[in-house]
């Protein structure tokens, strides 16, 4: 089966007289990891909650599997593992309870693998949920989004604020759920260089709207990074068509191209510019420059 | 089979994994029929998509470097690796490249450079004239 899994056509979303979400299009394909990036506020959060069904679409339309997540919750929901970002747990319960009590709620549930998380990540069967550290609380709330080895599995930041240790066991997690074939996962992170690692697609989301949704690979071959030797002191970047941003002082500068490479390395030519250096841009420098360029089109306080 | 990849690189991480096994197989760290990992074991341990590292492998399998078993896995190839010399080649180019940058720039000729590098062979003991 190649087709997508979630399909967001034209969602917006206010919140009073705020736009949270404006015009969103997104399409993910069955069987990639999608990454889902931007600051604080712009609105990651409140898309995944449309996706599971928490928010109705005030106005475009959401899919997941086909289905409408807010008319079809159990069948929508039964095949999602989900991480929050609060990971609002039970505190009164305990470990074995917690996993016993989220059990009941899925026909699928792999008891074995459940186990077998929990080992892994030393969890103890008897410890109350109140007292796990930041990273077990992660750990936990992963098992429970995995143990029924779900067809989606979305993760809303899932490495914030944790030690590298448990970050790794989340990116673990990742490539395994995806390595078994058919599984699709979507997490939102601004931990760029862990997006980048692992997803296969990302889109940046900036006040609400979607303003790059490509595969990484065109996303990474489409920018470069240029250094500039100009024949005389500049007191500010080039204007340079198709140049994400520049920065330096003086004759050196150095400045991120977006796609049209040839198109920058004539206008530097015509400049009696030099290129002394390149080199590929990570993604978080090409979502910095992105984020930086675009205009705020409201001010969200 | 050890290879490690990185961000700072500036090069995407398929290309790394490329490059590195390349590089294994060229200094004969990796012998041919011997087994690559699989797919999802590398990708585990290297904490990149299983997708990057499929990717490398195809494009492994297209230059010749490896050849995939049906159900068995995927082998350094018994032609013996046809593009170790080019490998090589291209691996002690980039080396060489960057140290007549620095020559240059710190405005060391030629000669000297010649020099230097038979001194600091000299030193290191030159082991590659025992084994060749």
């Amino acid at each position: 089966m190649s087709e997508n899994v979630i399909e967001v056509r034209g969602l917006t979303r206010q919140f009073g007289r705020k736009t949270a979400l404006n015009d969103i299009a997104l399409s993910i394909p069955r069987g990639e990891v999608f990454g889902l990036v931007g600051e604080n506020g712009a609105g990651k959060t409140t898309l995944l909650k449309h996706l599971l069904g928490l928010f109705n679409a005030q106005s475009g339309s959401v899919t997941v599997f086909g289905l409408d997540p807010v008319a079809n919750p159990e069948e929508v929901l039964g095949r999602i593992g989900y991480l929050s970002e609060d990971r609002d747990l039970p505190d009164w319960m305990n470990v074995q309870d917690l996993i016993k009590f989220t059990a009941a709620f899925y026909s699928n549930w792999d008891s074995a693998y459940a186990e077998d998380l929990r080992q892994t990540f030393d969890l103890q069967p008897k410890q109350k949920v109140k007292s796990l550290s930041r990273g077990q609380r992660a750990r936990i709330g992963l098992l429970l989004a995995l143990a029924h080895r779900p067809e989606l599995l979305i993760l809303d930041e899932p490495s914030s604020g944790l030690d590298p240790v448990v970050r790794r066991d989340i990116l673990g997690a990742i490539i395994r759920t995806v390595a078994d074939e058919g599984r699709t996962v979507l997490f939102s992170s601004h931990l760029l260089d862990e997006v980048q690692r692992v997803a296969d697609r990302v889109a940046l989301i900036h006040h609400g709207e979607v303003v790059l949704s490509e595969s990484l690979d065109d996303v990474l071959n489409s920018h470069c990074w240029l250094i500039a030797r100009f024949p005389e002191s500049l007191n500010e970047p080039p204007l340079i068509e198709g140049v994400l941003r520049g920065e330096g002082e003086g004759r050196e500068w150095t400045i991120l191209c977006n796609g049209k490479r040839q198109k920058v390395e004539q206008q530097l030519h015509a400049l009696r510019a030099e290129i002394v250096e390149q080199r590929t841009p990570s993604l978080e420098e090409i979502f910095i420059a992105r984020a930086g360029s675009i205009p705020a089109k409201q001010h969200s306080s | 089979m050890q290879i490690h990849v990185s961000e700072a690189d500036g090069t995407p991480y398929y290309t790394q994994v490329v490059q590195q096994i390349k590089h294994l197989v060229a200094s004969g760290r990796l012998t041919s029929g011997e087994r690559l990992p699989p797919v999802r074991k590398l990708a585990e341990q290297l904490l990149i998509n299983p997708n990057t590292v499929a990717r490398a492998y195809r494009e492994l399998e297209s230059e010749g470097v490896v050849a995939s078993k049906r159900g068995s896995g995927v082998f350094v190839s018994d032609s013996g690796s046809p593009l170790s010399t080019k490998e090589k080649q291209r691996i002690l180019h980039d080396r060489v490249d960057s140290l007549l940058v620095a020559a240059r720039q710190l405005g060391v000729d030629m000669d000297s450079l010649l020099t230097t590098i038979a001194q600091r062979d000299k030193k290191l003991g030159n082991p590659s004239t025992k084994t060749k």
